[in-house]
């Protein structure tokens, strides 16, 4: 998905020519931040938790290098083989490594979004050895031979129409069945067999404790304990920005991250993983992949502090109306799109103008990062290193006139509100503006606020 | 050396010292710990049912699952049985294990490996029974870290419902690939 060319408003325009589905996805989505905004409401201390883990990630983030030794020396005394990633492609040859020693054919993956990140599951087909997604969103889009196109809910643009079809065609479910239930019971039962034969199992991380070289991984389904307590080998994939220092902290992160992710108090299991068991083997592999090319970068840093929960996805407006696959990286959405130009400026220049910068996402981020601000940063960035097409450095040199200078905002909201009346189509022109395609454009005002203020405020 | 080239990155790369914030107590509001835990439960599709004494237990069990066949009773089970049920784990129709403390704020049962018998047990059981006694119930997480946080086992779990996905278009689905059922039994 990485490797095509197709930008975010090209391929959002694709997404928005279905209609029904566009209104579906965005309900949908905008159903579990209303899931979300009831439970949080439940917790008093909300904005302290927040707080609370906004610190405890800056200051892991200001001693990462201490700490991560600190967890590796942890994690080899509890008889874990550590490795050390630089980038996607030594990740990738690390677990095929632990593979090709065992001699393992049979693999089964839970939830990983840094393995997603990092292709692994295309670098091991080609090496001929199959990865069973086993996270039943997950494995929906792998047999569909898609990416996940969220976070924490990984077909989330899928129909159960859509998924029946393919049980269907893969697990031989009957024809035209998409009864949810009846659904995610053959799945169980496809998965089970899996889980049984599996020799390796990969799972990802929510959280790498320092004191204790512990790692926690939090799932729903229970398919992560499932593969890691019955193959003989478990890998862990982790980057480093997993990291908290002590176990005690797991307290305010385990309460934020499910009632932000989904509106359930906790997932349920949180499973902590320290030593492996009698008998099996445990590997933990630590990946870079530009974390600390970010953590240098003092605008974008505190984009590490995130923790995966996805809400910023579900309360963006653009997010909502494009779909996960526009933003054609391993996570979409907003945090997406501030992770993704580190990685590759060139290629990903496009995402940090999929956004209206109205900030909800920094108002739900559980751990407070600044998401909205960094996408602006991030345009800067991007416009002073030419990456930018020149149109659209054109009309952002006009909006940061005009935004500066009251009077000039004032000159052209008038101007626009005229013009747009007298040629509504140059708002709606698909070739300058991209939005437009599939939109409407309310009709403007007569006046602007201001002057309707002006004229009324007398008689208030 | 890959390890090398990122410490040395880290190092190079991170901002200037920003101190540990204290760890907060916060107090769960609720008095009522076995209400509040009962609706956690509820609410994440499990079940919470107050025992007056352990020895109800059994025909609790025999009541409530009448079909299962294939039972790994961990409390009040034979030994010998159980060892030659675990021989084929994924047959068990139900396991009763028992659980060392219940969050209130969230129905979290904390389990270590030791508490599982074998890690795989309340996962791969059709059906999960888990019994906890009404005094180690505490609020909220904060509380529960504050008790089991330094115990440090080889492997521990919190427990919260049946598994359950909702990724076919957010419909709830309880039994996912884990138990397709958790009873709770608190003792007083
Ligand atoms: S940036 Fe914040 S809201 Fe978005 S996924 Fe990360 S933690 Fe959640």
């Amino acid at each position: 998905m990485n490797t095509h060319n197709i930008t975010h408003p090209e391929a959002a325009s694709e997404f928005l020519r279905n209609k029904e589905r566009v209104q579906w996805h965005d309900e949908t989505l905008w159903f579990v931040r209303y899931k979300r905004d009831k439970v949080v409401n439940e917790i008093p201390e909300w904005e302290q938790l927040r707080e609370l883990a906004s610190q405890i990630k800056d200051h892991t983030l200001s001693r990462l290098d201490e700490y991560l030794q600190e967890f590796e020396a942890a994690a080899i005394s509890n008889g874990v083989t550590v490795h050390w990633a630089a980038d996607a492609a030594e990740h990738n040859r690390i677990v095929h490594g632990i593979m090709a020693k065992h001699g393992a054919q049979k693999i089964v993956k839970s939830k990983s979004m840094l393995t997603e990140e990092c292709h692994l599951n295309e670098y091991l087909e080609a090496q001929g050895i199959e990865v069973v997604d086993t996270d039943l969103g997950e494995r929906i889009v792998q047999l569909n031979k898609e990416m996940p196109s969220h976070i924490v809910l990984p077909a989330i643009h899928i129909k159960k129409e859509e998924v029946g079809e393919i049980f269907h065609q893969h697990l031989g479910t009957e024809k035209g069945a998409s009864d949810p239930l009846y659904l995610a019971l053959a799945a169980r039962e496809h998965l089970r067999q899996k889980f049984l034969a599996a020799d390796i199992a990969i799972t990802g991380v929510n959280f790498a404790v320092a004191e204790t070289g512990a790692i926690v991984v939090c799932t729903n389904e229970g398919n992560a304990d499932l593969g890691a307590h019955l193959a003989k080998v478990h890998i862990a994939c982790m980057g480093i920005e997993k990291l908290i220092p002590r176990t005690e902290h797991l307290s305010v992160f385990l309460r934020l991250l499910a009632r932000n992710a989904t509106g359930q108090n906790i997932t349920a299991y949180s499973s902590h993983f320290r030593k492996p068991a009698a008998g099996s083997e445990m590997h933990i592999v630590i990946v870079d992949n530009g974390r600390t090319t970010q953590l240098g970068r003092e605008a974008f840093r505190n984009s590490l502090k995130c923790i995966r929960c996805g809400a910023c996805l579900n309360t963006c407006p653009v997010y909502r109306r494009s779909g996960g696959h526009s933003y054609h990286n391993a996570t979409a959405g907003p945090i997406g799109a501030i992770l993704a130009p580190n990685l590759d400026m060139r290629k990903n220049a496009d995402l940090p103008f999929a956004s209206t910068l109205c900030g909800s996402c920094t108002d739900v981020c559980p751990v407070k990062i600044d998401i909205h601000n960094q996408l602006y940063q991030w345009r800067q960035v991007l416009t002073k290193e030419g990456y930018v097409p020149a149109a659209k450095t054109a009309s952002m040199k006009v909006m940061a006139g005009v935004l500066s200078s009251p009077a000039r905002y004032t000159f052209a909201g008038k101007w626009a509100r005229k013009l747009l009346r007298w040629f509504p189509s140059l708002a709606m022109n698909k070739k300058l503006n991209p939005w437009a395609r599939q939109r409407d454009l309310p009709e403007p005002p007569k006046e602007s606020f201001r002057e309707w203020y002006k004229k009324n405020s007398r008689e208030l | 050396m890959s390890r090398d080239k990122i410490l040395t990155a880290a190092r190079q790369n991170k901002p200037a010292l920003v101190p540990l914030p204290e760890m907060a107590t916060f107090v769960f509001a609720a008095n009522d710990l076995v209400t509040a835990f009962t609706a956690s439960i509820t609410k994440a599709g499990g079940a919470a049912t107050v025992l007056g004494s352990l020895q109800e237990l059994p025909a609790k069990i025999k009541e409530g699952w009448p079909d299962a066949r294939r039972v790994a009773d961990f409390i009040h089970g034979d030994s010998n049985t159980n060892a030659s049920l675990l021989k084929e784990p994924a047959l068990l129709d139900l396991v009763v294990l028992k659980g060392q403390l219940g969050v209130a704020e969230n129905g979290a049962i904390w389990l270590t490996d030791k508490d599982c018998v074998e890690r795989v047990l309340p996962f791969i059981t059709q059906h999960l029974v888990l019994v906890i006694d009404e005094q180690t119930l505490v609020g909220n997480m904060h509380q529960a870290y504050g008790i089991m946080g330094k115990q440090n086992p080889d492997y521990g779990v919190f427990i919260a419902g049946p598994s359950k996905t909702a990724d076919i278009e957010q419909s709830l689905v309880i039994g996912a690939h884990g138990p397709r059922s958790l009873q709770v039994f608190i003792c007083t």
